[in-house]
């Protein structure tokens, strides 16, 4: 590592995360002076054309690649115009312990007289929650499902190569090519389109702009620096050695700046600034989940690298310093501050960018390439909170790559994760992308499947299954609230089999997930209508072909996910109760609905029954036939469910196994199970086995997950603990690969490892001091330990650790 | 009748690749600092866990010989009644009861290592005989290595080589590769720390390395029992006597893993001052081993 990357790794390590008012300030004026006198997407536009305009520019002392979302490091906007936070809201994210946002008395007093009053009423949270359905919330609020979109923009999307060969000038020339040809005589929806283009060409303007003030800002310090140099204002040489080379590197950064995004970039340093100003550009026209994510970054670096290093106008190592730089930058980017519900079930400050290393290329063959190595040891060196990174092994990839990316993954930072193409291409051909837009795709954020720069992939919200179980053993009614939320299916000790219960089970799925969907639905048509995404309509096609935005039909491929949790949980308490219940008839349905009432009370004698089911339940994650068949059928269930139901973009919703951290939220008001999990535990994570429910080691957990059809959805996710002491040596490291290549070669989507000792996790809940940059996999994200809750903390430490004998 | 004490899947340190251990109960050898003390008796065995125990007395209930009592120390079994029927095993909800020790199920197993099989290619991987000492059950284990190989299961049997040369020749001719373990290359303190002396073990290590088996050697290393440099040197020394050259010389840090499942068999910790070298000391007996394994 570099002093320069030492010490600016240093300060974004140390910088506190805290709310800016300043986009909330600039646009609020703006819609106070100009709301209702333009068409909302040149609104929307203008809005993000002014905060460009307005913004402080940052450009900290030895930076190579330049800007900030905010004024300055890890300082994070708010989006009044979707959810306004009050006073309290503010006051709480200031002073809650976990993930606090710095905010002074001034700034809240600021935005209390002038952003709130204009926004009440206004934002688009407020105009979602007057619509719902009163048993939708009911359910919302008592944990059924959550709902992504509801404070937050649908984002969700990757890049692909097109930034690299075409700048903001070039796109404005297409744009203008498709206004010149609107046909107003025979197309209804040409003015629709027209006003869409426009505010389109508006926010490539944006960016430039943005980007010509870091020139300006960039020159001005050059001059300073100079004029200081000139006045002799220094004694040492190596200062002035060192100022005299700064003043070159601002130059140069001016010089960039001027270049992109405007134009396509020529050099590696203009390739990354060129990206960089892109994912702020998105970042800042709203606050859309999981950031933005450059894709397949190594594979569109890699000619330039590959061009400069022959030419001689690169080293490896300043190509690395570059690349340090990036990752520091997007650490500098904590995510928006979440409230309510959706606080709680996404409590962190990673933001979810997600960068594809390794994989494939369009035509099929291995994408690995120097950068990807490169990246590798930037991964080593910088590992930060942010950005997550991946690795994508393919059958084509070499095994060089992969040992590399293992020796990686044994360090613990949680990242990379590991992805095989082979099964995600085969996702996406199943959704109906061609063969090369689906080679072109990737992973972004967690885990979800998109074709990459053509595909608007809105991941809708969680579906707590186990707790759909719970209502359906209580006759649709919650035990937590006392809410009727469930169908009226019947009681527990009515159902005479199995058959019956799963069929009432899956009746309720049905009702819960179609309740979600109309729901989504509007919410879709609300950002159609309010919060056009126009500068994110440029980069994804074919939204200026179709002269439609990203919120409305205009990518390529338009997907809804609904992300099911709890695989685990759900399938070991139908296991349970078919083999206790139903086919043994060791305990009757009373006996196990009194114990889950009681929490499985040990006053009340139900430990005894829970130890039982424990040890004596096929559970998922075992290679047990009996409890896969029940996972596999979950599975199809859901999928039946969810799969092929229409968005209203003309396309339709799919089946996605992601939980986040959503399960931990689900689990806290979800009440015991019949698979032994006490009251308010987590649930399962993504598809992995229930916690400690896996006892025959990870070649049977990959085994079982590789009977799941995954490529019929669009993700799954698998987490494995591992102790340090099982990856030692080289050949530990091998054995690990040849475990990732036998699941891929089952068909699997995805796996991470956490690679920690549960002594190591216990001593860093009770010396957090001694434990700040203990990073560990949450479920498709790296977070700090100590930055999670005690529940979070709980589930990590409560995984399976599988170790040798 | 052969039994086994457990099967264990994903095994990565027990040979090459990912690998499933089979291991045999019985064990002729009393390894003072022995890690799997279930399985030096070749008869089936209860075990007990207070930790998992929730004291439900269901044991008890069921006990048909009114062989158990809860005491402070959680349940205690009266050997003198106890006729081995299994009956508090089925009882206890926790598996807190165990009996250990099944007899080998050729079909299951095979079934088992099927399952593995892609694993197994992979990684360079197959199956693992081990114990206990394996050797003690020549039948059952010859058979079962002939179903492997039959099979294109690669075949590994870690073993003290404490059987007759007969033995060793007729298991050798199905083995595709050793783990040998050498405790103690002197014969008396071989004695004095596992009960017996280990001319015939050194003697079939010959005939191994001879018959040109691949072999790896493995020793297992105790602080204040064989973890000094005049052992180390001289087992090397003997190494660089063999015919053939061990494809690998591995050193086996103490670790007390042992104790806790003597505790679980009803017995008590012999007090011992074993303790596990450090790094550099390890360091240091592995230039050692890898110098002799270099000069073959």
């Amino acid at each position: 590592m570099t002093p320069r990357i030492d010490r600016l790794r240093k300060e974004s390590y140390e910088a506190v995360p805290s709310l800016s008012i300043e986009r909330a300030l600039i646009e609020t004026a703006f819609y106070k002076n100009n709301y209702g006198k333009y068409p909302i997407p040149v609104l929307r536009a203008m809005n993000f054309y002014e905060i460009c305009k307005k913004k402080t520019i940052y450009i900290g002392e030895d930076e190579l690649i330049v800007g900030e979302r905010g004024p300055k490091p890890k300082a994070v906007s708010t989006f009044p115009e979707l959810t306004c936070h009050s006073v309290e809201d503010l006051q709480v994210l200031k002073s809650r312990t976990l993930q606090p946002y710095y905010i002074s008395d001034e700034d809240i007093e600021q935005y209390r007289t002038e952003v709130i009053p204009y926004w009440e009423g206004r934002t688009q949270r407020e105009r979602i929650f007057s619509h719902v359905p009163k048993e939708w919330k009911e359910a919302y609020e008592s944990g059924v499902f959550t709902e992504f979109m509801e404070q937050r923009a649908p984002g969700h999307t990757a890049l692909d190569g097109k930034i690299y060969t075409t700048g903001m000038l070039d796109f404005k020339r297409k744009i203008q090519k498709h206004l010149a040809s609107l046909d107003f005589l025979n197309d209804p929806e040409a003015t629709d389109k027209q006003e869409e283009l426009t505010g389109m060409a508006i926010s490539c303007d944006a960016v430039i702009l943005f980007a010509e003030r870091h020139a300006e800002l960039a020159d001005e310090m050059a001059d300073d620096l100079e004029k200081e140099l000139a006045d002799n204002m220094f004694d040492s040489e190596s200062e002035i050695d060192r100022l005299t080379q700064r003043v070159a590197e601002l130059r140069n950064i001016a010089k960039t700046c001027r270049w992109v995004p405007a134009h396509a970039p020529r050099t590696f340093q203009e390739a990354i600034q060129m990206y960089w100003f892109v994912h702020l550009g998105t970042i800042t026209e709203l606050n859309g989940w999981d950031a933005m994510n450059p894709g397949h970054f190594d594979l569109h670096l890699a000619p330039f690298y590959d061009k400069e290093i022959a030419e001689g106008t690169l080293t490896r190592d300043h190509a690395k310093e570059l690349m340090s730089c990036f990752f520091i930058k997007v650490n500098n980017q904590p995510a928006p501050p979440k409230v309510g519900i959706t606080a709680k079930e996404s409590g962190t400050y990673n933001d979810f960018t997600n960068i594809n290393i390794g994989g494939i290329k369009s035509d099929g063959t291995d994408g690995v390439s120097e950068v990807s190595y490169l990246m590798l040891e930037v991964i080593n060196e910088v590992h930060l909170l942010q950005p997550g990174t991946s690795i994508h092994i393919s059958k084509v990839t070499p095994d060089k790559f992969l040992i590399a990316g293992a020796k990686i993954i044994r360090k613990g930072f949680g990242y990379p994760s590991v992805f095989s193409p082979d099964t995600y291409v085969r996702e996406l051909v199943n959704q109906g992308k061609s063969l090369e837009d689906a080679r072109e795709g990737g992973c972004s954020g967690c885990i979800e499947v998109g074709a990459f720069g053509k595909e608007a992939y809105l991941l809708t919200g969680y579906l707590n299954t186990a707790k759909i179980l719970e209502l359906t053993l209580n006759n649709g009614l919650d035990p937590l609230s006392g809410k009727q939320l469930g169908l009226k299916l019947g009681k527990a000790e009515d159902f005479e089999t199995y058959e019956g219960l799963y069929e009432a089970f899956k009746k309720n799925i049905a009702y819960f997930t179609d309740m979600k969907m109309r729901v989504n639905n509007y919410i879709d048509s609300m950002f159609a209508k309010y919060a056009p995404a126009t500068f994110l309509s440029v980069l994804i096609d074919d939204c200026i072909a179709k002269g439609r935005d990203y919120y409305n039909c205009g990518p390529r491929y338009n997907t809804s996910y609904i992300q099911c949790t709890g695989l685990g949980t759900t399938t070991d308490s139908l296991s349970a109760l078919k083999k206790h219940v139903f086919d043994d008839k060791t305990f009757s349905m009373s006996k196990i609905m009194e114990a889950l009432k009681s929490n499985f009370s040990q006053d009340k004698g139900y430990e005894k029954l829970r130890q039982y089911i424990i040890n004596n339940t096929p559970f998922f994650g075992n290679d047990d036939k009996e409890a896969d068949d029940i996972a596999v059928r979950l599975f199809n269930d859901l999928r039946d469910a969810i799969e092929g139901k229409p968005n209203i973009k003309g396309e339709c919703y799919h089946l996605n196994m992601l939980s986040t951290t959503c399960h931990v939220y689900f689990g806290k008001i979800t009440g015991a199970t019949p698979n032994g999990r006490f009251a308010n535990k987590p649930v399962s994570d993504g598809t992995s086995p229930s916690h400690g429910a896996d006892t025959n080691g990870p070649s049977a957990v990959v085994k079982s997950l590789g009977k799941l059809a995954q490529d019929k959805s669009g993700g799954t996710l698998l987490n494995i603990r591992m102790l340090p002491s099982m990856l030692k040596t080289d050949d530990d490291i091998n054995k690990l690969g040849a475990l990732i290549r036998t699941y891929f070669m089952l068909g699997g989507h995805h796996i991470q490892f956490n690679v920690v000792d549960t002594k190591t996790l216990l001593d860093a809940q009770k010396h957090p001091e001694d434990y700040r940059d203990l990073l560990v996999r949450v479920a498709g994200y790296s977070d700090y330990f100590n930055d999670m809750n005690a529940d979070l903390q709980y589930d990590v430490i409560m995984r399976t650790a599988n170790e040798s004998f | 009748m052969s039994l086994i004490f457990d099967i264990k899947k994903f095994a990565v340190h027990d040979g090459p690749g990912i690998r499933v251990s089979i291991f045999f109960k019985g064990c002729p050898l009393r390894c003072a600092w022995c890690h799997n003390p279930e399985s030096r008796s070749a008869l089936p065995q209860k075990m007990y866990s207070k930790k998992k125990c929730i004291g439900c007395l269901s044991c008890i209930e069921a006990c048909p010989e009114n062989a158990l009592q809860m005491t402070p120390d959680g349940i205690v079994t009266d050997c003198l009644k106890c006729i081995l029927c299994g009956a508090c095993v089925k009882a206890c909800p926790s598996k807190a009861m165990e009996m250990c020790g099944r007899p080998v199920d050729e079909e299951a197993v095979l079934k088992l290592l099927e399952g593995e099989r892609l694993f197994f290619e992979q990684s360079g991987g197959g199956v693992t005989f081990s114990g206990g000492e394996p050797l003690s059950h020549p039948e059952a284990l010859l058979s079962l290595l002939k179903k492997c190989g039959d099979a294109g299961f690669h075949r590994t049997v870690d073993t003290s080589l404490f059987a007759s040369a007969e033995i060793v020749k007729s298991i050798a001719a199905e083995t595709d590769l050793f783990l040998i373990d050498i405790k103690h290359i002197d014969s008396s303190l071989h004695k004095k720390f596992t009960g017996v002396p280990n001319e015939l073990i050194l003697s079939n290590i010959r005939l191994v390395a001879q018959m040109g088996v691949p072999y790896w050697i493995r020793i297992p290393l105790i602080g204040n029992a064989n973890a000094t440099e005049k052992n180390i040197s001289a087992t090397a020394q003997f190494i660089g006597t063999l015919k053939t050259a061990p494809q690998k010389i591995e050193l086996l840090p103490y670790h007390k893993i042992g104790d806790h499942k003597i505790e679980k068999l009803g017995g008590k910790i012999a007090a011992n001052d074993f303790y596990t070298p450090d790094e550099k000391t390890i360091e240091n007996y592995n230039k050692i081993l890898l110098s002799a394994q270099l000069s073959l």
